[in-house]
């Protein structure tokens, strides 16, 4: 069973979920960073494929982008890192990136190596629903793993209905029309929780964009399964001294 | 006006899932799609409407100075021995062909009930064409432009300030016109609903490549119509257009797609030499990939990172090329050649002296490859001059002193 189905089967609410860029801090901090955010009681990472030009990321995550590909990582690079992981980290895995890094290393190539390395789910948020599903989608079922789609603020009921129907492990619901690590007024958005909430998606839910400490990842999970925390967290390591210390304190900041 | 013109099934122009070929697209984050699809589905519809259609060509007729001569530069000719027409963009209001679309997309943004317009620029004179727009309209205009570019164009920043526009520095990247464009689609995510967002290239997620296309396309029908009263046939045996993103190339080459003995000339601008690390030559370095937002054949490294091009015109120095001409490329319509920064400057040079006209450095591009065209004296080639050179002053003197 795929790490992200047993981890909703086990656990449904107050699920957290933290973004890093793959070799950010430095180089070689990949599989640290995800071994730290284990012990200190996190329950699924999302790890970010740096790319040049990341049209829905702000300035934090694509600072450290531009930062993780001067340290040399690219997807080849982070497939090398990530042989051995599964000996060391038990939790869930998604990788997020971009197309174009994807397509390069070739769509069939990239997911065989996400399936040896023990890779669970994968968020590509510019590649169109349509053309995941006329091309791609019966190779990501081949491989046992779990695209996970993007719902917003703007999104039709009828298209989130959709967007569930295509989605495995669970769908992603950005807070507000943003880039991440956008500061919006977080109870205005109330509405389009219990909007989601209403519709009973078949898949869990994990609010992302703007949840950046205890208060807004509560606020967050009140209306869904959990949160996504990145830019905050990204942020946190940016000034870091101490990056295990840095991971556990951030983290139990949030669920203690 | 025939912005509208129904092309289905052309082999050249768009399909109905917004591709061309394999290239094209929209490779959007769900955070754009409430805006690109309400495009995507109006369009063609506002575009066909009689009512916006007049007000367009009322506008280009009296507000920019359209249609714009097709000059028969008989100096030129002679020295390259063929009948050489220059279609003069260069002489439309605010100096370039970029106008034709921001005229457009402005009149579309209001049917769609737009109170903000944000746009992307390099050199400034896509960002001059829109806050010339905005402020003919009386609608709030924010210009993002990369800092690097900020600095070393000046007086176009001056302008689109004068014109009421808030210019905002791209920091992030190579601050240059790739970063400025990453920009504008964040702001676009950052305001979903009272923002339209107007390209300045053929480039960008379906609709874009086409809605530009179509508004640039004016160009290609206006040199039809004076061909024919010039040499008794609307058919020319060569169009000759600069290419970054491509928009005045497309909107030279639009309405000779289909007519096959018509050849199609882009030029590129191969920056201090196609393999020099330097360059902006897109087709010849490029592999297919996805930048903003459409599939096309982009500058990359090995790992699917989008490299920084290089060329002393502004207006060409993308890493991309919109998916109309990389489709031209891949099917060999096009005729994709290349001039290097030096070739352009003496290009420019040569028009000053034999015809009393300063190109733009891109324009000049188009220009530097008529040595290369094997013409015969009946042949008669129309090259887009797409704008005025008063922009690249300082660069042309420079390099005269050298």
């Amino acid at each position: 069973m795929n790490r992200i189905d047993q981890l909703f089967s086990k656990k449904q609410n107050n699920i957290l979920n933290i973004y890093c860029t793959a070799g950010y801090p430095a180089i070689n901090d990949t599989v640290g960073v995800m071994q730290s955010l284990e012990a200190a009681g996190a329950d699924m990472v999302e790890l970010g494929m740096p790319f040049s030009d990341p049209l829905a990321d702000g300035p934090v995550i694509q600072a450290s982008s531009t930062k993780a590909i001067a340290n040399g990582m690219s997807i080849k690079k982070l497939f090398e890192q990530l042989k051995d992981v599964r000996q060391r980290v038990n939790l869930p895995i998604i990788l997020m990136g971009y197309i174009n890094p994807v397509l390069q290393f070739g769509v069939e190539n990239f997911l065989e190596h996400c399936a040896a390395t023990g890779v669970d789910g994968i968020i590509l948020p510019d590649l169109p629903m349509d053309e995941y599903e006329d091309e791609y989608k019966p190779l990501f079922e081949k491989h046992g793993l779990h695209l996970i789609f993007l719902i917003t603020p703007e999104t039709s009921d009828e298209r989130i209905r959709k967007i569930d129907g295509l989605s495995r492990g669970f769908v992603y619901a950005v807070s507000s029309s943003s880039t991440t690590g956008k500061d919006k007024e977080f109870a205005g958005q109330k509405q389009y929780f219990e909007r989601i909430k209403k519709l009973q998606l078949k898949n869990p839910v994990l609010i992302g964009f703007g949840i950046k400490d205890k208060a807004t990842f509560e606020a967050a999970s009140a209306y869904s399964n959990g949160a996504i925390i990145g830019s905050a967290f990204v942020k946190a390591l940016e000034t870091s001294n101490d990056v295990p210390q840095t991971v556990n304190q951030f983290v139990k900041a949030i669920i203690n | 006006m025939n912005i509208a013109v129904n092309t289905k099934g052309s082999k050249y122009h768009v399909n109905e899932k917004g591709y061309y070929g394999k290239f094209g697209g929209a490779y959007i984050p769900e955070m754009l799609y409430p805006n690109v699809e309400e495009l995507r589905t109006k369009y063609m519809e506002i575009m066909s409407d009689p009512a916006f259609q007049k007000e367009f060509e009322d506008l280009l007729r009296d507000y920019v100075g359209r249609p714009s001569p097709l000059y028969l530069a008989k100096r030129l000719s002679e020295k390259y021995g063929a009948q050489i027409y220059l279609k003069r963009e260069d002489l439309n209001h605010t100096g370039a062909h970029k106008i034709n679309n921001t005229i457009g997309q402005i009149l579309l943004a209001q049917r769609l009930g737009k109170k903000r317009i944000i746009a992307e620029t390099g050199a400034g004179q896509h960002g001059v064409a829109t806050a010339t727009v905005c402020a003919l309209m009386g609608l709030e205009c924010i210009v993002y432009m990369g800092s690097v570019d900020i600095q070393r164009q000046a007086p176009n920043v001056a302008r689109m300030k004068m014109l009421g526009a808030t210019v905002v520095a791209a920091t992030s990247g190579s601050q240059t016109l790739k970063d400025a464009t990453n920009e504008a689609i964040r702001d676009w995510i950052n305001n979903p609903v009272d923002t339209h967002y107007i390209i300045g290239s053929v480039v960008g997620p379906h609709p874009y490549p086409d809605m530009v296309a179509r508004f640039q396309s004016v160009i290609s029908e206006e040199i039809r119509a004076q061909l024919k009263e010039k040499t008794g046939s609307e058919l020319p045996d060569y169009v000759v257009a600069c290419v970054g993103g491509g928009s005045n190339a497309a909107g030279t080459f639009f309405h000779f797609t289909e007519d096959e003995g018509v050849k199609l000339v882009a030029v590129e601008a191969a920056g201090q030499g196609v393999h020099s690390g330097y360059s902006a030559a897109t087709s010849q370095l490029g592999k297919i990939g996805v930048i903003h937002a459409s599939k096309t054949l982009l500058m990359q490294t090995e790992d699917g990172q989008i490299v920084e091009p290089h060329s002393i015109s502004a207006g060409l120095d993308y890493p991309g090329v919109g998916p109309m001409h990389a489709h031209l490329y891949d099917t060999g319509r096009g005729l994709f050649l290349n001039a290097t920064d030096e070739e352009s400057l003496q290009a420019a040079y040569e028009l000053c002296s034999l015809e009393g006209i300063i190109p733009a450095l891109e324009s000049a591009h188009a220009l530097a490859k008529l040595k290369e065209l094997d013409l015969k004296p009946t042949d008669v080639v129309v090259v887009c001059l797409s704008g005025r050179g008063d922009k690249d002053l300082e660069t042309y003197i420079k390099n005269l002193k050298k």
